[in-house]
């Protein structure tokens, strides 16, 4: 066993870890924290995806050990004080979700997209959710989501310029 | 699913991470980005007694020129080679290849280095660095050995590699004069291995054809070098006739299998028209006009393997109403090609 300490969602959580015990079950059977999922559990789908230190990782196949001493973001990481995200809003407001399976890790990842391009072009969008699986939507109305939120976030930093 | 148990340790220097791997031998395996090693052991094909994380070492993870190579550190994920202008504006192959990696998610974590120890076929990085010439650094307890890409790879899954060994460095050298470079990769969706990838590497000198590298991916039991297809370039200018006879060779040097993804006449096939598109693309990143317009149609062009020769694309002008695409086999390409085409999505 290895003892690990991980910060999630701004959280110091401290466990003990059999070295093969992969990120997503650290997160959902130790944690609780069940929004991030499990898909096809073969790298392929992205509905585990979480960030790691701020980029996209697909926690099963990233091991608990190796997060020893980083920044884990995972969708319960969103919102705040009790106010959705932008890109939960944007999810909401453009019916980005059927079923929400995909939900989590779409709006991670487009979490880093918008941090590097705030002002993401479509191909740009749909080149950063290629490696998220959707099998509902057709993706146009998550393209859609990902667009709300970026004109929202760009809205309020002028803002607060 | 759940891998077997393994011992885990996180060396903090490279010696120490040697000594683990001298002492553990073959039940030793080395953790960098773990996006081929860890689904691996998750479907128990592979079952290390200890992981060797070498994600803590420091300095590993440079990506730049200098001493006329280019030098990419054993930590340098697929992500940093994407985004680098470096590889753009010198290294066109590779900066082709990057973002033609599984998908973005899994590119933040994989390395190019652990990608070539890994030694799928299927793997994008083996023929766009045999393309490119270059040669890697491994070193051990014992020391360091320089090894010729061309010379890594014994079989699928199989390398030269000792199990005490580390590659700690991959060395592409710096393209003199002229270049240019392309990776063509036919795949089902993003994130699917590669039906059929062909890399090409051009180096021009005085209009003339100095260096050829062109390599094959999904198509032999390793990453291939075409290597006749490559002779038969050097010294010649790039026209439509050598570089239909260098895509006919490249042809012959596939030995693809039917599987799932296609038959192995279709992506023999595949292998000459990528072939054919990747050295006009090359050429064009190179600023090298391709001369000599003169095709030879499907009916006078002799067959490869019972498949017609294709027409090279530039030598026929599409008929009316006809779908044509260019050949930027990437979502960004077909995205780009379909929003310029009449009843494209916006």
């Amino acid at each position: 066993m290895s003892e690990i300490t991980v910060t999630v969602n701004g959280q110091p959580r401290t466990a003990e870890v059999e070295p093969r015990l992969l990120l997503v079950h650290f997160l959902r059977g130790q944690l609780g924290l069940t929004g991030t999922h499990v898909g096809c559990d073969t790298t392929s789908c992205g509905a585990c995806t979480v960030l790691l230190d701020g980029l996209p990782i697909k926690s099963c196949t990233y091991f608990a050990v190796q997060a020893d001493g980083r920044e884990v973001t995972t969708v319960e990481g969103l919102a705040s004080n009790g106010q959705l995200h932008p890109i939960q809003q944007g999810f909401h407001e453009e019916h980005g979700l059927q079923c929400g399976f995909c939900t989590p890790g779409m709006m991670l990842v487009s979490k880093a997209l918008l941090e590097e391009i705030p002002d993401p072009t479509e191909e740009q969008i749909r080149w950063a959710i290629s490696g998220n699986v959707c099998r509902c939507t057709g993706y146009q109305n998550i393209v859609k989501a990902v667009q709300w939120a970026a004109g929202q976030m760009q809205g309020e930093r002028a803002a607060t310029d | 699913m759940y891998p077997a148990s393994f011992d885990y340790s996180a060396p903090e220097t490279l010696d120490e991470a040697l000594g683990i791997l001298d002492r553990r031998g073959d039940e030793a395996k080395v953790l960098a980005g773990g996006q081929s090693l860890i689904p691996l052991m998750k479907l128990r094909f592979a079952s290390p007694g200890v992981l060797v994380d070498i994600n803590h070492l420091q300095g590993l993870d440079g990506l730049d020129e200098h001493d006329g190579y280019l030098h990419i550190g054993p930590l340098v994920r697929h992500r940093t080679c994407e985004r680098s202008d470096l590889l753009r504006q010198r290294y066109g192959v590779l900066a082709d290849t990057a973002p033609q990696i599984s998908d973005p998610i899994v590119r933040n974590l994989g390395t190019v280095a652990g990608s070539l120890a890994h030694a799928d076929p299927q793997g994008d990085w083996g023929s766009a660095l045999l393309a490119a010439g270059a040669e890697l650094e491994a070193q051990s307890a014992g020391g360091t050995r320089s090894i010729p890409l061309s010379d890594f790879f014994n079989g699928p899954f199989e390398t030269v590699l000792a199990p005490n060994e580390i590659v700690t460095l991959v060395r592409v050298p710096t393209p003199t004069g002229r270049s240019g470079g392309a990776y063509l990769k036919l795949e089902r969706k993003v994130g699917d291995f590669a039906t059929v990838g062909v890399a090409v590497q051009l180096t021009f000198d005085d209009g003339r054809v100095g260096r050829a590298g062109i390599a094959l991916t999904a198509v032999a039991p390793t990453n291939v070098t075409a290597a006749a297809a490559e002779q038969a370039l050097v010294g010649q200018e790039l026209t439509a006739e050598t570089i239909a006879e260098a895509a006919r060779l490249a042809a012959d040097a596939a030995e693809p299998r039917s599987d799932l993804r296609g038959s192995a006449d279709y992506k023999r096939r595949v292998v000459q028209v990528f072939t054919e598109r990747g050295l006009r693309r090359a050429a064009a990143a190179a600023g090298v006009a391709v001369g000599g317009q003169g095709a030879t149609g499907p009916e006078s062009g002799p067959m490869v393997a019972g498949v017609p020769r294709v027409t090279p694309e530039a030598a026929r002008p599409p008929a009316e109403g006809e779908e044509t695409f260019s050949g930027q086999e990437t979502v960004a390409g077909v995205m780009d090609e379909l929003r310029r085409k009449e009843g494209g999505p916006e």
